[in-house]
């Protein structure tokens, strides 16, 4: 399927969960599925860098907050439409993955994960202490509770949850774009074995920082809409664990090698969470996700994808879905 | 920087690769100390030394996976001391490694893709068509002989077959010189010869090749020219059979 084909059945698809949501009649279902998809965007991201390249990164919360504290900043100099948040959230988060990169250039396996755990805690401390933004306080969003489009009256998080899902449509359409391309080709053999990709001429430095920098702009990106759906930002909820967590566990349990993995991931997870939360408690959650991130790494290290292949009898090759050549030669 | 004394000690046309006065050291180890050496075109040489005598740094200072703190390498003309290994094979240097490096979820068929897309493409500032590259993968793994195992993933390959793969994949890239950083450890005699006469036809259609080896047979076979670097130095150049009874030779490889 080319990319402006596959762009446009999954916006068929969003129209459609979109229309179930209005014929629900029930905002919970709006509330709740922008988590989900906020984290079909922050687990494809995550993917991107993590996934494809190989380079675990625990700091997405810090993405993710970035993208959201932008959105603060510009609340306060210069209100803009949501839609230029995310794009602003996404250049901020941008720029922090590229000097990410550059920082942690040589750095490679636990060293990486470990830079990365030091950047979202060094940039968590400037916003506490960024009084501008509320500093540990916090700050106020306030926004209206419908948006007038074309003289209809929509609720706001109708408006939020339809940004969302076009955002993850989007964010789907790049990775797999990336997935397909030379460039993901590049990305695969750095996860591979960088000293190889290099010597095959690919050359490894560049790819590595695009990689951090387009993931951490679609990290951004997820985050950049965030104070407006919850009303009140502060420090300790926008670089929360569970962003970090999950960004890394909801690709993990859907395949890592594909852009299909994190979104079944995210769906899957994320769903369960938001059930746990009304039906059990809110605190169940990230044990949820705990104790499902550990089965998955003993019992099916390759997530849902994996076990899909598995049970189609795939074999390794044509798991990371290259080309296969049939001709027999 | 050239100064009129270097261009004077490497005329750049008659010599592909240039060494010049190499040295590199890892903390207070010095494991090559100011190596010179000169390859001419389409030459076939042989490196030797004992285990831990800078082979294997050499080839890295020479592809660009470490860097030389003094001294120059120079490829066809051009100094390499800046560039990063991608550029180096770009430029058409290509090397297998000691220890098979495939790309382990990759099919063969990609693995050979890799160079392709990455090396060939930036050379000749176009892509491959789908088509030209997956005949170009066909040709490759074909004149290795790995041509029923196209889609195969390198983990259900042999270890020739792995070995075979690195060369391929080296190929891949259009190299004017292949660095073949011990291909054959660890494989029977036959499996040996297999290999050596794979690398003579490649020599024969025109690449110039170094080849590392342990494996004395093998490399007196390959061999028009013998190079012994012992403990980062040179110690001997010259014709195999002149070198082999080199006296210095000799103590370094069976002693006193």
């Amino acid at each position: 399927m080319k990319s402006p084909v596959f762009f446009l059945v999954w916006i068929v698809v969003a129209a459609i969960v979109f229309a179930f949501g209005l014929y629900l009649k029930n905002d919970y279902f709006f509330f709740a599925g922008y988590t989900v998809l906020q984290y079909v965007v922050l687990a494809t991201g995550w993917n991107i860098l993590g996934g494809y390249t190989g380079y675990v990164n625990f700091g997405s919360a810090a993405f993710f907050a970035m993208g959201a504290y932008a959105s603060v900043v510009m609340h306060k100099v210069a209100p803009l439409p949501v839609p230029l948040l995310i794009i602003i959230g996404g250049i901020v988060s941008g720029l922090v993955g590229l000097g990410m990169g550059y920082l942690t250039l040589r750095l490679r396996g636990a060293f990486f994960a470990i830079a990365t755990l030091a950047l979202a805690v060094v940039l968590q401390t400037l916003i506490v202490n960024w009084d501008f933004v509320g500093g540990s306080r916090g700050a106020y969003i306030i926004r209206p509770n419908t948006l007038d489009i074309a003289g209809l009256q929509i609720p706001y998080i109708e408006y939020l949850f339809a940004l969302m899902l076009i955002l993850a449509v989007c964010a789907l359409t790049v990775a797999r774009i990336v997935e397909r391309s030379r460039l993901g080709f590049g990305f695969a053999t750095i996860r591979d074995d960088e000293v190889a990709a290099e010597a095959c001429g690919v050359p490894t430095l560049r790819l590595k920082l695009m990689a951090t920098t387009l993931s951490g702009a679609l990290m951004g990106m997820a985050g950049a809409p965030f104070p407006y759906y919850i009303g009140y930002l502060q420090p300790s909820s926008a670089f929360g664990l569970e962003y970090a967590v999950n960004s890394i566990a909801m690709p993990m349990i859907g395949g890592t090698t594909s852009w299909v993995g994190p979104l079944i991931g995210a769906i899957v997870l994320g769903t369960l969470q938001q059930v746990a939360t009304v039906t059990i408690s809110s605190a169940v959650n990230l044990l949820i996700v705990g104790l499902l991130l550990t089965g998955f790494v003993i019992i099916a290290p390759n997530g849902i994808l994996g076990l899909i292949h598995k049970f189609r009898g795939q074999s390794d090759a044509d798991k990371v879905g290259r080309r296969v050549i049939r001709e027999t030669p | 920087m050239m100064t009129a004394a270097s261009l004077a000690q490497s005329p750049a046309s008659s010599s592909l690769l240039e060494v010049e006065g190499v040295g590199k050291r890892f903390g207070g180890f010095i494991a090559l100390d100011g190596i010179n050496l000169s390859v001419a075109p389409g030459e076939r040489v042989g490196l030797i030394g004992p285990n831990g005598s800078g082979k294997s740094t050499l080839v890295n200072c020479i592809c660009g996976t470490l860097h030389n703190e003094t001294g120059t390498v120079r490829f066809d003309g051009h100094s390499l001391n800046k560039l990063e290994s991608h550029e180096r094979t770009y430029r058409g240097i290509a090397r297998s490694f000691q220890l098979p490096r495939p790309f382990v979820t990759m099919s063969v068929a990609d693995n050979l893709r890799v160079p392709l897309l990455y090396a060939v493409h930036t050379r000749r500032g176009r892509h491959l068509t789908i088509e030209e590259a997956d005949a170009r993968c066909i040709e490759l793994a074909n004149s290795v002989g790995l041509g029923a195992k196209i889609n195969k993933s390198p983990k259900d390959l042999t270890q020739i077959e792995m070995r075979k793969l690195e060369l391929a994949r080296a190929m891949a890239a259009d190299p004017k010189l292949l660095i073949a950083d011990e291909s054959m450890a660890g494989l029977s005699d036959s499996e040996v010869g297999e290999i050596v006469e794979m690398l003579i036809k490649l020599n024969e259609s025109g690449i110039t090749i170094i080849m590392i080896e342990h494996i004395m047979r093998a490399v007196m076979t390959f061999s028009q020219r013998l190079v012994v670097l012992v403990s980062g130095k040179k110690i001997a150049d010259g014709k195999p059979d002149d070198v082999i009874r080199n006296p210095e030779v000799e103590r370094a490889y069976l002693g006193q």
